[in-house]
């Protein structure tokens, strides 16, 4: 045949998987590089700082409202004199578990959802976007605090009330990618050699609905982490757990008196949400060919 | 391979139709129904080539679709081998599937972007669990070389091959479960017309090595002559004339037939002076209101009152050549 001019054996060699190009577009991109970097260490952080660290974040350490750098307290102490550095350390996991775990959950009631609605249309997709409207329309904050408040406070019924009011982004989103690409003709030619429905949603449609839905889920631990540092600072949380929230809502009324017990956390809360933002930011590009040439 | 016989029916369609339900108005309004396939037969023998021809909308690519069970079919039968393909259920379905398969359209969008050429191709064996596993590398192997491409390609992306050479991926990839049937839906209308001879004349080269029997759905009648051994027209979804391949070109006899063939362009100006062009005015009725009459009345230069009042029945007017036109009698002259 004349016209399948042979690529060079070296282009052969390299044709890489279409992942490992979006990967070294992210890594162009230094802002995202950087606050992954950022979120490495908060991570690193959050798994090895209490070892490294130990005092209890409980524990009456020093004079209340000592300022940062007094008595070799690096971040001060709070109303209850309390080391606020150890706070920041050991609330950093609560902070992180929750944002993934309620993270993980949206995503997984969301792909679900959105997977069997768009792959099966019909009534199916009816009563599960009336379902995902229900839950679009309920004030999402007042109705984590009902859950939480009617069943405890523990950091179990937190993530789920989180997640549950989450995951209608995530089914709203794989919906739409299931629409687009179960009409794509790869997909009837799979159908055409028998893959059944199973293989045709989980192994076709949703590799290729995948960029769109993992932007989105690293943005949702981001928000996840705001959502739980909101709950804490209503006082909806584990009273044994200390974690960001926490901090800032039980200092809250020295804000004017001792503003770094409020700010400190804060900064923390901030720094970790930008970072994420970041990153799902250098995913969207990376993973997003329409933005690949510019 | 076995010699093809030339009297065995492979596939048989018998009086298919396909509906597709239309909302209109608000959520309560009624349902109507878009015949998109209405009442269509046609049959074809084993190793030969049927084409289904007609413009935008005519219902041929819903057709081929329909025989594949890529679309629900309302009614009718497809006879497949003398088993009826619709009533087929789980394994026995699954079995029939590897005998027919399809070679779409848009080389772009027909592989999937994200797996290697060679898994494209192995899907199939995959799916059917015809072959053990340990072979199906093998016949990977031999469909890259039946098809044109290199071994060494197979760890390619689709987004790394050209338009002609993801179309042989395709190929390859409807080939390899070895089946009876094909059914090409345009499968050369997006590429150039350079690489479009090279893919038809692969096709035809398989034909002959595998035994394939293909039905080929295309609306250029010039690809349609060098591949076909007859040919269906169909217009608002039904056939309206069918006969082999000579006959239809030499003599046309459903007007709407003539003007397609008189739209044809040519190159040779005695040619082109020769032919008289045919103009059908105006446009294809509303498939959701169809005429009472023949559908091509609104149309058609040399329409007459009953065209308006019933529907011309396909009728066999000479020996293999049916035709759907109140207007053509057993003379099988063309009314224009």
């Amino acid at each position: 045949m004349t016209d399948t001019p042979i690529l060079p054996k070296e282009e052969i060699q390299k044709a890489r998987h279409p992942m490992a190009e979006a990967t070294e577009m992210f890594m162009k991109n230094h802002a995202a590089v950087a606050a992954a970097v950022v979120l490495m260490l908060i991570v690193l952080a959050a798994i090895f700082g209490p070892y490294i660290y130990p005092t209890d974040p409980f524990d009456m350490v020093w004079a209340p409202f000592s300022p940062p750098g007094e008595a070799g307290f690096l971040l001060g102490t709070d109303y209850l004199g309390r080391d606020l550095l150890a706070a920041l350390i050991h609330g950093a996991r609560v902070s992180i578990v929750i944002g993934l775990a309620a993270a993980f959950m949206s995503v997984f009631i969301g792909v679900t959802v959105g997977a069997l609605a768009g792959f099966y249309r019909g009534y199916v997709e009816e009563i599960l976007m009336r379902i995902t409207e229900f839950f679009q329309v309920l004030p999402t904050l007042l109705f984590s605090m009902v859950i939480v408040a009617l069943f405890g406070a523990s950091l179990p019924m937190i993530t789920f009330a989180i997640g549950i009011v989450s995951w209608t982004a995530v089914a709203r989103i794989t919906r739409s990618e299931f629409l687009r690409i179960r009409e794509l003709e790869y997909v009837t030619a799979s159908r055409a050699s028998g893959a059944s429905n199973g293989k045709l949603m989980f192994r076709i449609i949703l590799p290729n609905a995948l960029p769109p839905i993992i932007v989105q889920s690293a943005l949702m631990v981001g928000s996840a982490i705001l959502f739980e540092a909101g709950l804490s600072f209503l006082g909806l949380t584990d009273p044994n757990v200390v974690s960001w929230g926490q901090v800032i809502g039980s200092n809250r009324q020295y804000i004017l008196d001792a503003s770094y017990t409020v700010t400190i956390p804060g900064m923390a809360i901030f720094i970790t949400v930008l970072a994420i933002s970041l990153v799902g930011d250098g995913l969207n590009d990376a993973l997003n060919p329409k933005l690949r040439q510019r | 391979m076995t010699e093809p016989r030339n009297d065995d029916v492979l596939l048989d369609v018998e009086n298919l139709t396909v509906r597709f339900a239309v909302k209109r108005g608000s959520t309560f309004g009624h349902k109507s129904y878009l015949y998109a396939v209405d009442d269509i037969s046609f049959a074809i023998k084993r190793g030969e080539t049927l084409a289904i021809v007609g413009e935008s909308g005519s219902g041929k690519t819903t057709a081929a679709l329909a025989v594949a069970r890529l679309v629900e079919a309302y009614q009718g039968k497809v006879n497949l081998d003398g088993e009826d393909f619709l009533q087929l259920e789980d394994a026995d379905l699954r079995k029939a599937r590897a005998k027919v398969q399809f070679i779409f359209q848009d080389p772009y969008s027909s592989l999937n972007p994200r797996v290697r050429a060679e898994k494209i191709v192995r899907e199939p064996l995959e799916s059917l669990q015809t072959v053990p596993a340990p072979e199906r590398q093998a016949i990977v192997d031999k469909l890259f070389t039946a098809v044109g491409l290199h071994p060494e390609q197979q760890r390619l992306f689709p987004h790394q091959f050209s338009g002609g050479q993801r179309q042989r991926i395709g190929i390859a990839r409807a080939l390899a479960t070895q089946p009876e049937l094909i059914i090409c839906d345009e499968p050369v209308s997006a590429l150039d017309v350079a690489v479009q001879a090279q893919i038809l004349n692969l096709l035809r080269k398989l034909q002959t090595e595998f035994g394939l029997t293909y039905l080929f759905i295309s609306h250029d009648l010039g690809v349609v002559q060098h591949m076909c051994d007859s040919i269906a027209v169909m217009y608002m979804g039904k056939i309206v004339e069918h006969a082999d391949r000579l006959s239809l070109f030499n003599n046309p006899l459903h007007p709407y037939t003539s003007a397609l063939l008189s739209a044809v362009p040519s190159v040779d100006k005695k040619r082109r002076e020769a032919t008289k062009r045919i103009l059908i005015p105006g446009d294809p009725p509303d498939p959701l209101a169809l005429p009472k009459g023949c559908r091509f009345a609104n149309r058609c230069p040399a329409a007459q009152p009953q065209c308006e009042d019933s529907q011309p029945p396909l009728t066999e007017v000479a020996p293999g050549h049916k035709v759907a036109c109140h207007l053509v009698d057993e003379k099988a002259v063309s009314p224009l």
